[in-house]
């Protein structure tokens, strides 16, 4: 289909790339109005479907993410992004649930996406891609969830961008949703940080490379703007104390200061770093659309300005988490959020994680963190009757 | 100051005859006995939710809770309790009213900023509200302040004054009067002693405010 034929210069083809495509025949109706397909939605499974169809996860993925969730990537060959959690006797078991990861639609691992092949026209969709929401996602993500023959999902769980795509289940699906966490997240995109995508989009844009965005069909790559998306996004990522921790004022493989502009400090290089990798396996359009559609989320918006009633007949179990240095989606989000759901006396737990590694927190290992989750996953399988040997 | 530190204090005595750890704390028990089976409950300043386990093991209650502290918010959560972190005097607001059967704040309203507001708030959110405070009145502590001149330290208020969250003390009168005022109906009342004894005077007499260590109080919205 579609998206297999298009590849770029990656080392591996993406023919080659483990994991499974489902091909949506019928289109699908995007709120930008357009009726879209047939497109390709890549995925990647762990763990087992039990027999009642009840054990099932799905695992929403931020921003930069992938559904690589727990395995190498094919592209770096690093660990998943969240080998952390998803294993076995990990928080997300992989011997107790069926966990289920989609590339976002508008992605570049294998989803439909703009470097992909439009049909009518041959070339890669480049900005011919209509414009995709968070909901958008969300609806793709449910026509893959029925294929695979399941009615509620026990739990839907995600951080950053992948919040946002929990809260969208919800609202959009509250009977299919058992157990909802959203991590590190926002109902609605902040100035701020539309503010900052904004510059990363407009880094993207005024890179020569990126030729209007028709930069595959050119053969060229805008590969330095890109880049320095990267590097300013990845700087929201992080928090002051824990740049501090990292690099302090060192200085990278000299003894002083070069009064030039080499990456003198630890931190540029750190930084330039990121930027370069971040560019081998993703593609610059695709970081358009999705940052895009992160911008366009405001949960509120969809009814009537009111967060409660987006919120009506959620019957889910939640469990909010937030880190105390996460600046970029900080903890005042989520108490709000918290809000909006006790106004509807929905059954919610919240949790604000003491750390000082920013927003990526939702990444990394915090004990905290997981301690939080493994014991509400536990809670809501027993409100759920699963019950596994042993 | 946290609305629910003062339940991670060793906030009420272990009294002469004290449950067995297992056990629930005897106020806790006293307050868990006044909740019917199957009722919706929010407990503020949950601490480990020590009461809320109690109330969904012993009576299928729905129970909820909110609380301050990491800590206890994890213990909770990490046993499958639904608990908010959060307190009294800022996170209420947004619930609905009559959105409970029961709203407890157990040994927490000395510790908010907004203690009349609070009181305001449990009884819209709760068709009933149980509270339970330590009663600045107690002769002992009376006394501490008479003879020895220097702020009392019992052992529910166990702080020192410099480092205590307990900013907003009441005696039982004060209390009364309080939930005269703003129109708060006392439907029920008991007090205990310094071993955490219940025993029945009317809260509104004198004697009550000097014997009782504590008091705890069941409250609804008054018909103004």
């Amino acid at each position: 289909m579609s998206s297999l034929t298009a590849t770029n210069s990656q080392t591996r083809p993406e023919s080659d790339w483990p994991g499974h495509r489902l091909v949506v025949e019928e289109p699908l109706r995007l709120d930008c109005g357009v009726d879209f397909g047939p497109f390709t939605i890549a995925y990647q499974t762990y763990g087992t479907l039990n027999a009642d169809r009840s054990n099932a996860v799905l695992i929403c993925h931020a921003l930069s993410g992938d559904q690589y969730a727990a395995e190498p990537h094919p592209i770096t060959g690093h660990d998943g992004w969240w080998t952390t959690l998803v294993r076995p006797g990990g928080v997300l078991d992989t011997e107790r649930y069926f966990l289920i990861c989609a590339n976002v639609l508008g992605g570049c691992m294998g989803t439909t996406g703009p470097k992909d092949i439009n049909p009518e026209t041959g070339e890669p969709w480049a900005l011919s891609f209509p414009v995709i929401t968070i909901h958008d996602m969300v609806r793709a993500q449910k026509l893959l969830v029925e294929h695979l023959g399941i009615d509620t999902l026990f739990c839907v769980i995600g951080g950053s961008m992948g919040a946002m795509q929990v809260l969208q289940w919800v609202a959009s699906y509250p009977d299919s949703v058992f157990a909802a966490v959203p991590i590190a997240g926002s109902a609605r995109h902040s100035a701020q940080n539309i503010a900052f995508h904004e510059v990363g989009r407009q880094a993207i844009i005024a890179d020569p490379g990126w030729c209007g965005g028709r930069y595959l069909s050119l053969g060229r790559k805008p590969a330095r703007g890109l880049a320095v998306a990267r590097m300013a996004a990845h700087i929201t990522y992080l928090s002051e104390a824990a740049l501090h921790r990292k690099f302090g004022r060192n200085l990278q493989d000299r003894n002083a200061v070069t009064y030039g502009f080499d990456a003198d400090f630890q931190v540029e290089s750190y930084l330039r770093h990121q930027g370069s990798t971040f560019v081998d396996r993703f593609d610059a359009n695709s970081y358009l659309y999705i940052t895009r559609a992160m911008d366009y989320f405001d949960l509120a918006a969809e009814h009537g300005g009111s967060l409660p009633a987006a919120f009506a007949g959620a019957k889910s179990r939640f469990c909010v988490i937030s880190f105390t240095s996460d600046w970029l989606f900080p903890t005042s989000e989520s108490r709000a959020l918290v809000h909006a759901l006790n106004a509807v006396a929905a059954n919610v737990s919240f949790v604000e994680v003491e750390t000082d590694k920013g927003h990526d927190a939702f990444l990394l290992h915090e004990p905290e963190f997981f301690a939080t989750l493994r014991g509400f996953l536990a809670g809501c399988a027993e409100h759920r009757g699963l019950s596994w040997p042993g | 100051m946290s609305a629910s530190e003062a339940l991670r204090l060793p906030a009420v005595a272990a009294p002469v005859g004290a449950p067995a750890p297992d056990e629930l704390r005897r106020d806790l028990r006293l307050i868990a006995d006044m909740i019917a089976p199957h009722s919706r409950v929010l407990d503020i300043g949950c601490g480990d939710g020590a009461l809320l386990a109690y109330l969904a093991r012993e009576k299928a209650v729905d129970s909820r809770g909110m609380e301050l502290s990491q800590s206890g918010v994890n213990a909770c959560v990490g046993h499958g309790l639904s608990v908010i972190q959060g307190d009294a005097d800022r996170d209420l607001e947004a619930y609905p009213n009559g959105a409970f059967d029961v709203v407890v704040l157990s040994q927490t309203l000395q510790a908010t900023r907004q203690p009349r507001r609070v009181i305001e708030t449990l009884v819209r959110i709760g068709k009933q509200a149980i509270v339970s405070f330590p009663n600045f009145g107690f002769w002992h502590i009376r006394l501490s302040l008479l003879w020895r001149g220097r702020m009392p330290v019992s052992e529910l208020l166990s702080n020192p004054w410099y480092d205590t969250p307990n900013i907003h003390l009441c005696t039982i009168r004060d209390f009364v009067r309080l939930c005269d005022e703003i129109g708060v109906r006392i439907e029920k009342s008991v007090t205990l002693d310094r071993h955490g004894r219940p025993f029945s005077l009317d809260p509104r007499g004198g004697l009550a405010n000097l014997l009782a260590e504590q008091g705890v109080f069941v409250l609804s919205r008054g018909t103004p």
